[in-house]
């Protein structure tokens, strides 16, 4: 088996196969998409999980020691599943200079994590995030798309305290 | 009569889109004979959310910080016909810090609507590419671009039209032009701003340095962090493509044939080095290749290739509709033209200026920004972001050219420039910015990989009040070692922040190192805090408070805090309502 | 040609060469720990900087063309500073074992801190513990000693096309590994071997030689046996015994080249059950025989075929483990002695 090249590792199976082909055959024959392959599909699990990897490989040559070097360098790309919220918090020079610090810690309190983690109950994801380019609104977050700007460590919980409260 | 909503992304993130709605309802509702537009940032972020109001006699009127109550207010008053008197008018000093600007990259943000290609056209746009291509030969247009003085805006300065003919001149039948977007300076948003605000002018200076180069496909690399700015490119260039402006055989003359298309980055600040950008684009890990070769002669797949930065391209329409030396009318003798900077930081009033090269920090800071927000005392400014330095107060006159700037140990840049006051501690400033490229390293060479490390290792050893006498010589040793041998220009301007700061602010590295205090009451591991016995009440507030319970004391008695209990939390500052905790 | 002075010599270079090219044709040393001449140009370990009149920075020889009036210093005391700190550098986040590594005597590293002196590192700070993959019997993965030269990587696709193991992560986290941090096997590569031969450290060893230090063998070169290829190496012979092989880089027919045949199976020379006489059966069973009597025996039985049924009722296969030179005798045997055309090899498929 392994001699052919293939690895072996292409028949587990994998979710939502058909939507992961219409990502494949849009970048057929096109040379150096891995990564735009690697956003779509992302953009389809909202992770990368490593079956549908190895599925990208089979189908696309790509060695998957590549596929893992690409993946893992980006901060784009995440290897692990996410929570329903995704917490990114800027890290811009504007936010650190005006308390993004004092933000972080008190995020991290209020869900128990550290950054780049996921809550038990799958509610919430901090990730850390260079620059959201909303550098007047200092310090800022965003949630699920939403810009919170001008956050004290108060009013960071009691934003997170509301998103909790509207998923009970 | 028309209202125009500013929607560039900080304009959204201070809520323009539910202004918008208010607007669209109002209007809806009083039947009001108003048309309701869309455009990109003005530059006035402080003021955001922000409204224009067009009169049927073309006359503009600006409101500002707008909300969903105000916008309500605004069609009111229009109606009325006292939109004058609305309390969300523009000030007058807004007004003037806004005249002080020259706009050449940014002259259509925040007056057109980006998503149409018609108002662009209006405006004076694709002319530019027209006279190209009917009336020049590519070497005319490089010998323009020459004339005009232009220099790359992306931080190094390289002269445009060098670049240019570098590409052209390269062998080989096929060349690529790239389009660098990939801002990840944190703390700058100038390319973001004007691909939100004018993408055909991005478009339109693209196509015509493909046609100076002799390039036919041109991708523009831009953060995927930048939803809105993808979006409306996407809609710009299928405009133009509608048009003619991109396709076979542009303006049917039988010479050029020009496309564009969007690669977005996946998050690494390094890709904005233009050898890793190339990596990235064929999608490898973005690590960067030795130079030589050169991109002009080597790069994208092995071809001559030419790369630039958003705001150079911006800058390319106006030159060659208006000539070269109208844009080398504007700034200095060495640096030709215009700069934008993002302002932000401790300022009043944060957001982009587009200033000629040649006016001072001091006009921008004080002149443009407002001066240092809460009046505290201006310490210095930190420019060309993390490959940059911090300019302290004694350098504020230095004038905005490649040149000076240089000269006082930090970089034109791309235009990041961050305002400190007396409360930011330059050695936890450095310890930020070297933390980040330190992140960001692709890890390819021994100096920037384990070299920077070492760096943020010792300044975080310092704010901790660990630092060692011996360890700023070693700082400079070991940072230029850095800059001296890194295989790229993320290594080679990485040790900057550090030793601008050690130039400028060594004081407060020996404050820190030797009498272990911060004198910007920074760096927690250094504060101590204390109770004035005179102003406690006895209140008990402080004490329950104390996560470390390191407060004691009983009701109506003077309280005290057990320093080696103390974690230096901030808590006790925070909640006395007496100010009777003291922090050094 | 281009002219270029080092260290005050004037030298006549090829156009084209680099300069640590034009340093090592001159018999002048440059250090390397990432440089492989079969490999691409890295320019990561930045060990072989030099210094350029005229150049701002300090160039790395590896990457950089020789051109016409160069003024180059190979040993300036910029120059060995900076050699000085990237050898600390690389040091301070290195394990200092070097009385028990496996690749001691042997080590790139291990030879410029000696030649620069670099006794032990003077930066402290964070050192990454990775685990050791010692779960496959012939190479070991060590990325504690990893310094990140990627020569492994660059080697695995570039010569063996395999591409098996890449960079994983960036900056002071990054490291060589396999695909999700699987154990080096068969299953993701196949274990030629190419990575550990051009590991500058111990990063990556032949566990082979586990228990054997560099200076208590004697090479003695030879061909493979295993193939038609070929391909030349060395057996390191430890008190008379093969302990393991190692690539011979001037070889014509594989230069440093092996494959997982040729680099790790010398053991089966220990085998039990290896053959090391004729067997000729006799009552059903085999018997131990000499080679004059089993050469008489063969001859014997195919003049016998050939006589009775004609020499097309002979045919012969021959073995892959042969070398080109005996399997053309073997064909020329069976046509011209035998003179039949039934000769076939058992690789042909």
């Amino acid at each position: 088996m392994a001699c052919c090249g293939c690895n072996g590792k292409g028949n587990v199976a994998v979710k939502d196969v058909d939507k992961l082909d219409e990502i494949l055959s849009k970048y057929e024959g096109i040379k150096g998409s891995l990564i735009s392959i690697l956003q779509d599909v992302q953009g389809l699990y909202e992770y990368l999980p490593e079956e549908a990897l190895n599925y990208v490989s089979e189908k696309t040559g790509i060695q998957r020691a590549k596929i893992y070097g690409v993946a893992t360098f980006y901060t784009q790309f995440r290897l692990d599943p996410v929570g329903k919220h995704v917490i990114l918090l800027c890290q811009g020079t504007a936010c650190h200079v005006n308390g993004a610090k004092a933000i972080e810690e008190a995020i991290c309190e209020e869900l128990g994590i550290s950054e780049g983690e996921t809550t038990e109950d799958g509610l919430f994801t901090l990730t850390n995030v260079a620059c959201l380019g909303c550098c007047s609104l200092s310090p800022v977050m965003m949630i699920d798309g939403e810009v919170f700007g001008k956050l004290t460590p108060k009013k960071a919980r009691e934003i997170l305290k509301e998103v909790k409260a509207s998923e009970e | 009569m028309k209202l125009i909503v500013g929607q560039g992304s900080c304009g959204v993130a201070a809520g323009a889109v539910k202004v918008y709605k208010a607007l669209e309802e109002e209007i809806k509702n009083s039947s009001a004979d108003i048309e309701l537009g869309t455009t990109g940032c003005i530059g006035s972020c402080y003021l955001e959310p922000i409204v224009d109001f067009i009169d049927d006699a073309g006359e503009k009127t600006t409101f500002v910080t707008v909300d969903g109550e105000k916008a309500k207010e605004i069609v009111k008053d229009i109606v009325a016909g006292k939109a004058k008197e609305n309390e969300c008018i523009i000030g007058d000093e807004d007004v003037e810090a806004m005249a002080k600007q020259k706009r050449i990259s940014l002259r259509n943000c925040g007056i057109i609507n980006p998503e149409n290609i018609d108002e662009y056209i209006e405006a004076g746009g694709y002319k530019a590419i027209e006279r190209c291509i009917k009336e020049m030969t590519p070497e005319e247009v490089i010998e323009e671009v020459k004339v005009s003085g232009l220099r790359g805006r992306g931080g190094a300065g390289f002269p445009t039209w060098f670049k240019f003919n570098a590409a052209r001149q390269s062998p080989g039948d096929v060349k690529y032009l790239v389009c660098n977007a990939d801002e990840g300076d944190p703390g700058a948003f100038m390319d973001r701003s004007i691909i939100e605000g004018d993408p055909h002018a991005l478009i339109e200076g693209m196509i015509v340095a493909g046609y100076a180069i002799g390039a036919s496909e041109g991708i523009i690399y831009v953060r995927a962090e930048y939803p809105l700015a993808i979006k409306r490119l996407n809609i710009a260039m299928a405009q133009a493509r509608e048009k003619g402006y991109l396709g076979a055989d542009l303006f049917g003359e039988g010479k050029f044939n020009f496309d564009l298309r969007i690669k977005a980055g996946a998050g690494a600040f390094v890709c904005g080095e233009e050898t890793a950008l190339l990596e990235s684009l064929e999608g490898n890990r973005g690590m960067p290749r030795p130079k030589p070769p050169f991109p002009a002669q080597k790069g994208y797949w092995g071809k001559p290739t030419n790369i630039n930065n958003v705001e150079t391209f911006a800058n390319i329409p106006f030159i060659l509709a208006n000539g070269g030396e109208a844009f080398a009318a504007v700034g200095t003798e060495d640096s030709k033209g215009t700069k934008l900077f993002a302002l932000a930081g401790k300022i009043k009033k944060g957001g982009l200026v587009e200033v000629p090269m040649g006016m001072t920090i001091r006009e921008i800071i004080f002149g443009i920004g407002g001066g240092i927000a809460n009046d505290k005392k201006f310490k210095a400014v930190q420019m060309g972001g993390p490959s940059g330095g911090c300019i302290p107060a004694e350098f504020l006159d230095t004038p905005i050219d490649y040149k000076s700037i240089q000269e006082t140990g930090a970089i034109m840049g791309s235009g990041g420039m961050v305002v400190m006051d007396e409360t930011t501690c330059m050695v936890d400033m450095a310890k930020f910015f070297l933390d980040f490229t330190c992140k960001e390293s692709c890890g390819k060479c021994t100096p920037c990989r384990e070299g920077t490390k070492r760096m943020l290792e010792m300044l975080e050893r310092i704010t901790e009040g660990k630092g060692e006498p011996g360890d700023i010589e070693k700082l400079i040793d070991l940072g230029e070692f850095i800059k001296t041998t890194s295989l790229c220009g993320l290594g080679q301007t990485a040790p900057n922040p550090v030793l601008t700061t050690i130039k400028y602010f060594r004081d407060e590295y020996e404050a820190h190192i030797n009498d272990k205090k911060c004198p910007a009451k920074q760096c927690k591991e250094l504060l101590t805090y204390t109770i004035d016995p005179e102003k406690c009440t006895g209140c008990t507030i402080c004490a329950r408070n104390c996560p470390a319970s390191a407060i004691t004391g009983t009701l109506k008695e003077t309280h005290k805090i057990n320093q080696d209990l103390c974690i230096k939390c901030g808590k006790c500052y925070e909640v006395c309502r007496f100010g009777a905790v003291a922090v050094e | 040609m281009v002219t270029i002075t080092m260290n005050g010599k004037e030298i006549k270079a090829e156009k084209g060469k680099t300069i640590l090219e034009c340093a090592r044709e001159n018999n002048i040393y440059i250090p390397t720990l990432c440089y492989d001449e079969t490999l691409s140009i890295y320019g990561g370990c930045r060990l072989c900087v030099v210094e350029v009149e005229g150049a701002r920075n300090l160039v790395a020889s590896c990457t950089t063309e020789a051109t016409e009036g160069m003024v180059i210093q190979t040993e300036s005391e910029k120059v060995v500073k900076a050699r000085k700190n990237v050898i600390d550098l690389l040091l301070s986040n290195h394990p200092i074992d070097c009385l028990t590594c496996e690749k001691a005597g042997n080590c790139d590293l291990q030879d410029v801190a000696y030649r620069y002196g670099v006794r032990e590192p003077s930066y402290i700070g964070e050192v990454i513990e990775y685990a050791v993959d010692d779960a496959n019997p012939v190479i070991a993965r060590d990325p504690n000693k990893c310094i990140l030269c990627g020569k492994c990587v660059r080697v695995c696709d570039e010569i063996q096309v395999t591409h098996a193991i890449d960079f994983v992560d960036r900056g002071f986290g990054a490291t060589v590994g396999t695909p999700f941090n699987e154990p080096i096997s068969y299953e993701i590569c196949r274990l030629c071997g190419q990575c550990v031969s051009v590991c500058p450290t111990g990063a990556l060893t032949n566990r082979q030689f586990e228990g054997t230090r560099p200076w208590e063998v004697e090479k003695v070169t030879t061909t493979c046996s295993l193939c038609g290829v070929g391909c030349t190496y060395d057996l390191n012979v430890k008190d008379g015994r093969v302990v393991g092989v190692t690539p011979k880089p001037d070889s014509i027919v594989n230069g440093s080249s092996l494959c997982v045949k040729g680099r790790f199976h010398t053991d089966f020379a220990y085998s039990p059950d290896r053959i090391t006489t004729p067997l000729i059966k006799k009552d059903g069973e085999f018997v131990e025989a000499s080679w004059d009597e089993a050469l008489d025996f063969i001859a014997e039985k195919l003049n016998k075929i050939k006589a009775e049924d004609g020499p097309d009722a002979i045919a012969g296969l021959s073995s892959a483990r042969c070398t080109n030179e005996e399997n053309y005798l073997f064909q020329k045997m069976m046509k011209a002695a035998i003179g039949t055309n039934n000769v076939d090899h058992c690789a042909r498929t």
